[in-house]
């Protein structure tokens, strides 16, 4: 199994360590942006379309830079992105037509408590 | 690579090829992945589901009181810090927690990298920080629970059962697996369900890294002639990252 003893270590790329870091700079500003929407911005079904959008950016860069998926071949992209895909539909019609079916037919009503309940 | 294009289609078939031009271990590293991230869809549809169709609260966030009626908002779920008792710091802590997690992948990718280069002082230097990075995230998801479990200052008043006995206008604190102080049953059960099977993935990430870490410090993957476990290890470790990225949004920004 002893291949080899005497191993020659190459040079460091500066190029490649600081597209590292400029990924990591992006998902912090991203998480950043997150931040400012979650302390600004009413709760709603637009922030959780901007919140969700914004972590498909996080993932996008964590999966294609870090994880190195974007430099793979075809083959192997398309092998990891499209049942991911079909997941997502699945994730978004259960959960905003099923879960929403689920409360009406349930009878489930949001608590407005008496105090706000005239404005 | 020239090899591939000249070969024919009966030795294609024969071995000694790497299909999608990934090595097997990495090959199957990222299905296992695939496989995991299906589970990890299936607890976060259960959450959205079961989120979604709770009651709501819609009146004046600044009058929010927590009440096991209706399902709590996070952020005043989660404003707890350290060392910082009573004084209302909502998401800062997750935000650390975050940052961390980032951190410790970015160490991550530059050991991965200086694997590429053969350089095994860089991979124990970064592992090391990974590691480091990883027990410092295990810690801070520690303080987080005893704390959820521990729960504020102010009882929450419900009815619950106790061991079998009804008990009326009962006062919670914190959580339990049955009922909690912040919301309705579902909210603690998923709470401890979804971030106790990620913290679970970072606690073998953990142990993944500190054996690669050891691995490559005898100089194991000098004399294997290459650094592939890391890629591969690196890989999981990712996707723990990736998996924190999701569960931040869904748990304690929505």
């Amino acid at each position: 199994m002893e291949q080899t003893t005497n191993v020659t270590v190459q040079p460091l790329d500066k190029e490649k360590v600081k597209g590292i870091w400029k990924v990591a700079l992006i998902l912090a500003i991203v998480t950043a942006i997150e931040y400012v929407f979650a302390f600004t911005m009413e709760a709603g079904m637009l922030r959780t379309v901007i919140f969700v959008g914004l972590t498909i950016v996080k993932a996008f860069y964590i999966v294609s830079e870090f994880m190195h998926l974007g430099h793979e071949v075809k083959g192997l992209i398309y092998s990891i992105i499209l049942p991911m895909m079909f997941i997502i539909w699945l994730i978004v019609a259960l959960v905003n037509l099923e879960g929403g079916a689920i409360k009406d037919s349930r009878g489930i009503i949001d608590y407005e408590p008496a105090a706000t309940e005239h404005s | 690579m020239a090899t591939t294009a000249t070969m024919s289609k009966k030795t294609l078939w024969g071995g000694g090829v790497a299909p999608l031009k990934a090595s097997y271990g990495k090959l199957m590293m990222w299905f296992f992945l695939l496989s995991d991230a299906f589970t990890f869809s299936g607890l976060l549809i259960t959450y959205a589901f079961l989120r979604w169709s709770a009651p709501a609260y819609k009146g004046d966030p600044e009058a929010f009181t927590f009440s096991t009626e209706y399902w709590p908002i996070p952020e005043k779920v989660y404003e707890a810090f350290p060392g910082f008792h009573g004084v209302e710091l909502p998401l800062v802590f997750v935000g650390l927690m975050t940052f961390i997690l980032i951190l410790s992948s970015v160490t991550m990718v530059l050991a991965v990298e200086a694997g590429h280069r053969m350089d095994r002082k860089g991979v124990v230097k970064w592992m090391l920080w990974t590691i480091i990075g990883g027990f410092a995230f295990l810690g801070c998801q520690a303080w987080e629970w005893s704390h959820f479990i521990e729960g504020t200052d102010v009882a929450t008043i419900s009815d619950v059962m106790i061991n079998g006995i009804w008990r009326e206008n009962y006062e919670i604190f914190g959580a339990n697996l049955n009922f909690n102080q912040y919301g309705p049953p579902a909210f603690a059960a998923l709470f401890f369900f979804i971030t106790g099977f990620h913290g679970f993935h970072v606690f073998s990430g953990v142990v993944l890294n500190v054996i690669i870490f050891f691995n490559a410090a005898t100089g194991l993957y000098d004399r294997r002639g290459h650094y592939e476990m890391v890629e591969k290890v690196g890989l999981y470790w990712h996707f723990v990252d990736l998996v924190w990225v999701f569960v931040f949004t869904f748990f304690y920004l929505i």
